[in-house]
């Protein structure tokens, strides 16, 4: 045979098989249980949200994959997950036009122009959230009670559609009717009140543990599932797709200085378990602490950061100025990877002090 | 013997690619007919290359030195078979550049005749560890594992440091390779008493066999060889890439780790290759120097995997050829195993001490897909076996960060391929770490280079400017002496009694050539 | 307001003179510069770079108004490229690209005159009188020096061939890798 046709190329030649697109695959997989039940709890609006915010993601992808002259990196699904993470942080009546400029900003400033996929500092879904947080306050935080698609209330395709598209630039007045404080928010602005938490909790608002793990209580419409979220991460460890590092060390971040404060004043500090099954706490340490891109790769470096993003997100939600901390604390950690990775290089073998 | 509790420690990372052994475990070895011409390089080891002591013409006999040794670290080459010496030339060789170097061309005569020279030792179970070692070295015996390191060094342990425990290297983790599988089933006797041999000369007392658990064959073969014999045990491990490296191996039984920069022996371990062992055993018992191996011919590109018993310096074409020749729509061959090998620019390329295979892969068996972004997944940290941050030199080597590789430790690399093999985004990790490995050297010999010119350039200043400080002084001298002379012929018509004057000219100066 | 503008002026004012003291009481004479860079170059003072030897490159290269190239020195290579780009504080730039040479003479052509040998800043070539010269390879910094001098014309600069020893990874996706 000729000598120039065979192939010239460093060891190894062969290779196990993952890509990126399978591993953003496996994390959309684990997320559509809990994205489901949304839909199921909130009624079709919650489906939309997610399809027009990932709509959103993809498409400013492909054009600045375009503007940029670089091949489409659609097809390796990060820009798609991207989107359907920053739906299931947002409520699920957010109007059209919230999805669409969150799903731009996640990509666009979130992490196109960080140089795509790889370059970016923060997770994008969640620098996305974060500035829909702070510059549209109030759509991001007026939640619609739920209404379970089978119940007989539940809105028809149509009716959750025209709730997406109708909904009005600007602050919405007919917004204020439906809403509710989530737990979280009804704790922080109860006891802020004077009343203790089971005052703040009890009573009409009736917090129950059950509704919550489940996720049939008010919030964003993804994120409200603790079984099922904590079911999609179990999937992702077993796939070896996440380590144990990150969302262990946040989940005990956030559950032991709970346990600490709740020890000492039970009246004014809610017990661990409300901590663990309100909020985003479930998806930000299996979901979204866990991006690979911002995220540290060391595993003491993991330990480190997780450990950050639970302490954070408590503070935030005990003393800060919102009732929800977790987007706020991951945010904040992704700024300290390069910084922890750094310092926390495994030891080289045959580098060990003591042989 | 406390050292050997025997509780296997797993070895930090690996991995555990498809095994694909069953191509050619079950192939017995078969001798390969006597090619026409043997292309034998001059390097197969690592250290210094031989220098040829044979000249175009000359007839040889087989086992013949042909390339004798100049340096300490270094191991001679021999005929592999009796003929006559064509020509002594550059060809290529199985390197990753594709570039030739200096190979001894050898015509066989077809009588396979031995140097009636080579002999035994005569009492070989009671040599003593000289005796042996020097067997060893002239035979030319290098690590057939794949380092290709000289063994009769690896013999000789610094002083100071006792050898426990020798550890016989039946690992094979490496894909589709099955040599030492079937060295182990079909020689195991050999490889028991090449290793009792070392034993004898490193001073050590006990020795395990070490096999993977995918090797019941040669597991049996090699308990069945041992039977009775003191303090040999066949320990088997379970199935893990790369664990047949060195320092991983070591790792596995002893739970000490190599210190990096450190030998082997600093763990009180020394790791031979079951190949390697027998190869001791012809060379103590009979003189034979190593003059061929047994190579896997595997792939799914071959049409018959064999595995072959061959004569160093055969071309790998004839191997080849001798397997039925490649399945059309071959797209790379490559020499040794799938994850440490090298790719073929060259078929002509000739079998050395370090091929234990030739693959021939067909385009679904080998990875082609494009280089995506680094997603820092951290898989390459949880593969690598000697707990390097890989992406992190990489990141380095891609950007040109030369001067920061050092400090994420690039010269530990054992290329090992794990992380690349785990890599999602296709990164070929490998092939930027040897880039920043080069690199960095390069760096460094350049430095050496310009501090080596300003010294000479320092040098060659100082010596004009006393050889010009030489001639003036001389130029006073004279010029002194002969005002010496005048006045003294003014004062007196004697001639003068100091006349000649001037010592002889000073030794020329130090400096000169001092850094030559 | 006033108050503001006048403590900031104020403190403008007294930083301004600490500082034109500083200027005048820490004054330096010389360019520490030259002599940083002129410890990069390999001080030869072969000329290859146009200027009469190392010392009057580094002049040339410290001095801002001349914009001197800082890839003029090819005995020290990139490696001396980048040391000065790293004093000066610019980009490092790509030397120019013939790689590495050796002067090599044609030793039936030479007549053995020493001319190169005294002209050889780091006395790579080795003869006498009227014997053939040579060059030692190893230590030849390919700055040409010995060309010019010669009379017969019977030095060449050579490109040292890459052999296996020699040989280099280059980057993968490297448009000159072999793929």
């Amino acid at each position: 045979m000729s000598m120039t046709s065979l192939k010239i190329s460093s060891s190894p030649f062969v290779h196990d098989g993952t890509s990126i697109p399978a591993i953003m695959q496996a994390v959309i997989w684990s997320l559509l249980p809990a994205a489901a039940l949304g839909v199921m709890v909130f009624g079709w609006s919650a489906l939309f949200v997610m399809l027009i915010t990932t709509l959103a993601c993809v498409i400013t992808e492909r054009i600045l994959n375009a503007i940029r002259s670089r091949p489409s990196t659609i097809g390796d699904q990060s820009a798609a997950l991207t989107g359907l993470l920053l739906a299931m942080t947002m409520p699920s009546n957010s109007p059209w036009w919230l999805c669409v400029v969150g799903g731009v900003f996640a990509i666009l400033l979130g992490k196109q122009l960080y140089g795509g996929l790889g370059y970016n500092m923060f997770n994008p879904a969640l620098i996305a959230r974060v500035f829909l947080l702070i510059s549209f306050p109030v759509q991001m935080t007026t939640w619609p009670a739920p209404v379970p698609l089978l119940s007989e209330h539940a809105h028809t395709l149509s009716e959750g559609l025209a709730m997406i598209l109708s909904a009005p630039f600007g602050t919405p007045e007919l917004l204020d009717a439906l809403s509710t404080a989530t737990p979280l928010g009804q704790y922080r602005t109860e006891t802020g009140m004077g009343h203790t938490v089971r005052e703040a909790l009890g009573g009409n608002f009736g917090f129950d543990l059950f509704s919550a793990a489940t996720g049939l209580i008010k919030g964003s419409l993804g994120e409200t599932s603790a079984i099922l979220l904590t079911l999609g991460g179990i999937y992702l460890l077993r796939k070896r797709i996440i380590t144990w590092h990150i969302p262990i060390t946040m989940l005990l971040g956030c559950i032991v200085p709970a346990i600490i404060f709740w020890l000492i004043d039970p009246t004014k500090y809610p017990d661990p378990l409300f901590h663990l099954v309100t909020g985003g706490l479930i998806i930000g340490a299996f979901f979204m602490a866990t991006d690979m891109v911002t995220s540290p790769v060391t595993p003491m470096g993991q330990i480190i950061f997780g450990l950050g993003c639970g302490i954070l997100t408590y503070l935030i939600r005990t003393w800060g100025g919102y009732p929800e901390g977790v987007s706020f604390a991951i945010v904040i950690m992704n700024a300290t990877v390069p910084l922890i990775d750094q310092y926390s290089r495994p030891v080289t073998y045959g580098k060990k002090k003591s042989a | 013997m406390g050292i050997l509790n025997l509780a296997l420690k797993k070895f930090h990372g690996g991995v555990h690619p498809k095994e694909n052994k069953d191509l050619a475990k079950h192939c017995p070895i078969e001798e390969l007919p006597m090619p026409k011409r043997l292309y034998v390089p001059l390097q197969q080891h690592s250290g210094t290359a031989c220098e040829p002591c044979v000249k175009p013409g000359d007839k040889v006999f087989k086992g013949q030195l042909i390339g004798r040794t100049i340096a300490n670290v270094s191991s001679p080459v021999h005929a592999p078979t009796s003929g006559t010496i064509e020509a002594i030339l550059d060809h290529v060789v199985g390197h990753y550049s594709g570039l030739t170097d200096q190979c001894v061309v050898l015509l066989p005569d077809g009588n396979d005749q031995w140097d009636p020279s080579l002999k035994g030792l005569d009492n070989p179970f009671e040599a003593d560890s000289k005796a042996i070692r020097d067997k060893v070295r002239d035979a030319g015996v290098v690590g057939l594992g794949g380092a290709v390191y000289p063994t009769h060094i690896k013999l000789s342990p610094p002083r100071g440091k006792p050898v426990d425990v020798m550890l016989i290297n039946g690992v094979e983790c490496e894909p589709y390779i099955t040599n030492d599988t079937r060295i182990m089933e079909e020689r195991s006797r050999e490889i028991v008493e090449g290793a009792q041999l070392m034993m004898r000369a490193i001073q050590c007392s006990s020795c395990l066999i070490c096999i993977e658990a995918n090797k019941p064959g040669a597991i049996q073969a090699m308990e069945k060889a041992v039977e009775g014999v003191p303090n040999f045990r066949v320990v088997v491990l379970p199935v893990r890439y790369p664990q047949g490296a060195k320092n991983q191996l070591i790792e596995a039984i002893t739970h000490r780790q190599v210190p990096s920069g450190g030998r082997s022996t600093d763990t009180g371990a020394t790791v031979q290759n079951v190949a390697t062992s027998a190869a001791v055993r012809d060379a103590v018992l009979y003189g034979r120097p190593l003059i061929r191996r047994v190579v896997t011919v595997s792939g799914r590109g071959i049409v018959r995997p064999a595995n072959l018993d061959v004569p160093i310096g055969t071309p790998i074409q004839d191997l080849i050829d001798h397997c039925g020749g490649l399945k059309p729509g071959v797209q790379q061959i490559i020499m040794n195993g799938p994850m440490m090998g090298t790719a073929l620019h060259d078929l002509q390329s000739p079998v050395v001490k370090a091929t234990a295979a030739v693959l021939a892969f067909m385009p679904n068996e080998i990875h082609n897909e494009p280089e995506q972004p680094c997603i820092r997944c951290g898989n390459c940290l949880e593969v690598c076996p000697v707990e390097l941050t890989p992406c992190e030199i990489v990141w380095r080597a891609k950007h040109d960060l030369i001067d920061q590789l050092p400090e994420v430790h690039v010269k530990d690399c054992i290329e090992c391929g794990s992380c690349a093999y785990a890599c999602p985004a296709n990164i070929p990790l490998v092939h930027y770490i040897r880039y920043g490995k080069m690199a960095v050297a390069a760096k460094r010999n350049e430095k050496e280079k310009t501090e080596m010119t300003r010294l000479r350039n320092q040098a060659k200043l100082a010596r004009l400017e006393a050889e010009k400080a030489e001639k003036e002084r001389k130029k006073e001298e004279m010029r002194l002496a002969s005002e010496a002379r005048k006045k003294a012929a003014a004062a007196a018509p004697k001639p003068a009694a100091d006349a000649p004057a001037a010592p002889a000219a000073p030794a020329p100066t130090s400096t000169v050539e001092s850094h030559s | 307001m006033i108050e503001a503008i006048m403590s900031m002026s104020g403190m403008a004012l007294v930083a301004g003179l600490g500082l034109g003291y500083a200027a005048i009481k820490f004054h330096v004479e010389e360019n520490p510069l030259v002599k940083n860079l002129e410890s990069a170059l390999p001080s030869t003072n072969c000329g290859n770079c146009g200027f009469p030897g190392c010392h009057a490159y580094a002049e040339a290269l410290a001095d801002d108004d001349q914009q001197v190239p800082i890839a003029l020195c090819s005995p020290g290579g990139t490696h001396a490229m980048e040391a000065i780009a790293a004093i000066l504080g610019v980009e490092a730039v790509a030397m120019e690209e013939h790689g590495p040479r050796t002067a090599y003479i044609h030793e039936e052509k030479c007549i053995g005159c020493t001319a190169c040998i005294k002209a050889c800043p780091v006395d790579a070539i080795v003869g006498a009188n009227k014997q053939s010269h040579t060059v030692i390879t190893d230590i030849c910094t390919d700055c040409e020096a010995c060309v010019e001098p010669c009379p017969v014309d019977c030095i060449e600069m050579v490109p040292l061939p890459t052999t296996i020893n020699s040989w280099q990874w280059l980057k993968p996706g490297d448009p000159s890798t072999i793929h």
